[in-house]
């Protein structure tokens, strides 16, 4: 929130749903080296919904990709830091995304890829539940199974709102503000009816996040690909900005990022306030 | 005549294959059309159908080129420049991505397909997009030139394929040179500036206007992205007319580049022959070539038309 409050443009609502699936993975399940981010046989990453790039930023610094004091220059022009992620400026990306529903293609290729070279990596590809609308993504989830790729995972980060959305009939369940973006629709039986493993978890839950990727992974020598739906909460963790849609792309004001810094119990990663 | 493009793009590709093991042919479910069939029964393994999912498919060949390979695509150039530009424009434009693009039936020359198929836009749209490298050969032998330079060189390249043969522009001893332009024809009085196909008709239509007295000179744009503005320039400088011709919309193509070049290092009379703010239609080549204007003796026509007029001028 520091650091879109700083650019006074930027993504809060998704990059806080997906905070603790970005924690998990780069702490936890990616066999990664930060200090080495071209290693060849790293576990690959795609941020698909590419406007959390906020999100991954935190997570990448502080896992020692990059001095987390470089998150403030966010947006800012010459960053490595861009507002979607690009690959060609920051060494640990594995695509440039922003436009959604490309990533999970990407991931295929690298997936298909590191099978031919016999490669022992995982990849994880990271969509947004509202990004499921994307016609590309069903492309891509048919020919992942056509491939047998189980060395390849989708993590949804099932948030329940999107930027707009529609606004939710009376008497529907949800979670936000609006209408959930898969109102309606039954997505595990989509996928699974594509030919995926589905797992299903509460992705603010470390422990079950944990699993979930390792159970992804151990059946990458299967020739299923995995999805795992995570249940998560837009603007997690931040009272005033939980379940509202309008925290998609809001900026906070300074009291706000107050607030939302006493709620969290946290002071800026590294100090003080740039 | 020579073989068709799409057969010498598929036979190059086998060819260098032997060389280069991290070639791929990924397929959007054309490869009979395209001829990525041949590759799929030489190199089983090297090709990856991907079905009829374009926009997936450009996403697949930007993830295996991050591991090194060098993907070739194959499909229809319409469904390249069109239904997956954003894939193209994101992922492998904006990363310089090293994927190639083997646009096939481009033009208005595509078998009897109609407007749905003929690529009259894709060379306004891939120029526009920074970092692309935009290629439209004129022959067999600059086709397979052009395959071995793109094969060979890191980044992304849109190779405009035509469906159908053409005469020979080239010998063998011809090597591929991105950004040169090619003296074809001498002429003093108008210089015909062409790319693909369109060269070939331009020559003969050159040919026609000598017959009546008119000097046109020929010059082959095979590379409009890069280019040799200035080489493009000095061939347009002494002339009375420039004329561009092409299959392709007049609009920010070959006319459009000329265009800007003439624009900015020094103003010609210009004409740009090509497809005027309208669709194409299923029909025969020759039908198609009369009613755009771009049959030889349509160009010759157009061009003494203009050039009579221009001398009117002064």
């Amino acid at each position: 929130m520091d650091s879109v409050a700083h650019s006074g443009a930027g993504h809060i609502g998704g990059p806080l749903s997906a905070m603790d699936l970005l924690v998990a993975l780069f702490f936890r399940v990616l066999r990664i080296r930060p200090d080495e981010p071209g290693w060849p046989d790293r576990d690959r990453f795609i941020l698909s919904k590419g406007h959390s790039a906020i999100g991954l930023y935190v997570v990448m610094a502080l896992r020692g990709y990059f001095p987390v004091d470089e998150l403030a220059t966010f947006d800012a022009g010459d960053s490595r830091l861009q507002g979607h992620p690009d690959m060609t400026r920051l060494p640990g990306l594995e695509a440039s995304t922003g436009s959604l529903g490309q990533g999970l293609s990407v991931g295929i290729g690298i997936a298909l890829g590191a099978r031919m070279r016999g490669l022992g990596v995982h990849t994880f590809v990271m969509l947004g539940d509202g990004e499921t609308q994307e016609g590309m993504v069903w492309e891509s989830v048919m020919v992942a199974a056509r491939f047998g790729l189980g060395n390849l995972t989708a993590l949804v980060d099932c948030n329940g709102l999107q930027q707009y959305g529609w606004p939710r009939p009376p008497g529907e369940v949800g979670r936000g503000d609006r209408r959930d973006p898969l109102a309606g629709v039954q997505l595990r039986d989509a996928l699974e009816a594509f030919g995926w493993r589905v797992l299903e978890i509460d992705g603010h839950d470390a422990a079950a996040i944990v699993a979930a990727c390792a159970n992804a992974r151990d059946a990458g020598t299967g020739s299923q690909p995995t999805a795992i739906l995570a249940r998560t909460v837009k603007g997690r963790g931040v009272s005033f900005a939980e379940g509202r849609y309008e925290w998609h792309a809001r900026v906070a004001t300074a009291d706000e990022v107050a607030a939302a810094r006493e709620e969290l119990g946290t002071e800026r990663p590294g100090g003080a306030r740039p | 005549m020579t073989a068709a493009m799409r057969d010498v793009w598929a036979n190059t590709l086998i060819d260098l294959a032997a060389d280069h093991p991290d070639l791929l042919v990924l397929d959007g479910d054309l490869a009979t059309s395209t001829r990525a069939d041949r590759f799929a029964v030489a190199y089983p393994d090297r090709f990856l159908e991907m079905g009829i999912a374009e926009q997936n498919m450009v996403g697949v060949a930007t993830g295996l080129a991050t591991l090194g390979y060098i993907p070739w695509l194959s499909s229809f150039a319409v469904f390249f420049t069109h239904r997956a530009v954003d894939q193209i424009r994101v992922l492998v434009a904006q990363t310089h991505a090293n994927v190639k693009i083997g646009a096939a039936y481009t033009g208005l020359l595509t078998g009897f397909t109609g407007k749905t198929h003929q690529d009259v836009e894709d060379l306004a749209i891939m120029r526009a997009m920074p970092g692309m490298t935009v290629l439209a050969p004129g022959d067999a032998i600059e086709c397979e030139a052009a395959v071995r330079w793109a094969t060979a060189t890191h980044g992304p390249v849109y190779l405009r394929l035509a469906r159908d043969a053409g005469p020979d522009l080239f010998d063998a001893g011809y090597r591929f040179e991105p950004g040169r332009v090619i003296r074809l024809r001498e002429g003093s009085d108008v210089l015909m500036i062409s790319t693909g196909l369109q060269s070939a008709r331009c020559l003969a239509a050159a040919g026609i206007l000598g017959s009546a007295g008119l000097s046109a000179g020929v010059l082959h744009v095979p590379s409009l992205k890069p280019v040799d503005a200035p080489a493009l320039m000095d061939a347009a400088r002494s002339v009375r007319l420039v004329v561009t011709a092409e299959e392709h919309t007049i609009f920010g193509g070959l006319g459009g580049l000329v265009a800007e070049i003439l624009g900015e290092r020094g103003p010609r009379r210009l004409l740009r022959i090509g497809i005027r703010d309208t669709w194409g239609e299923s029909a025969p080549n020759a039908f198609l070539l009369e009613r755009h204007g771009l049959s030889p003796e349509r160009v010759a026509e157009r061009v003494a038309q203009e050039f009579s007029g221009a001398a009117q001028l002064g």
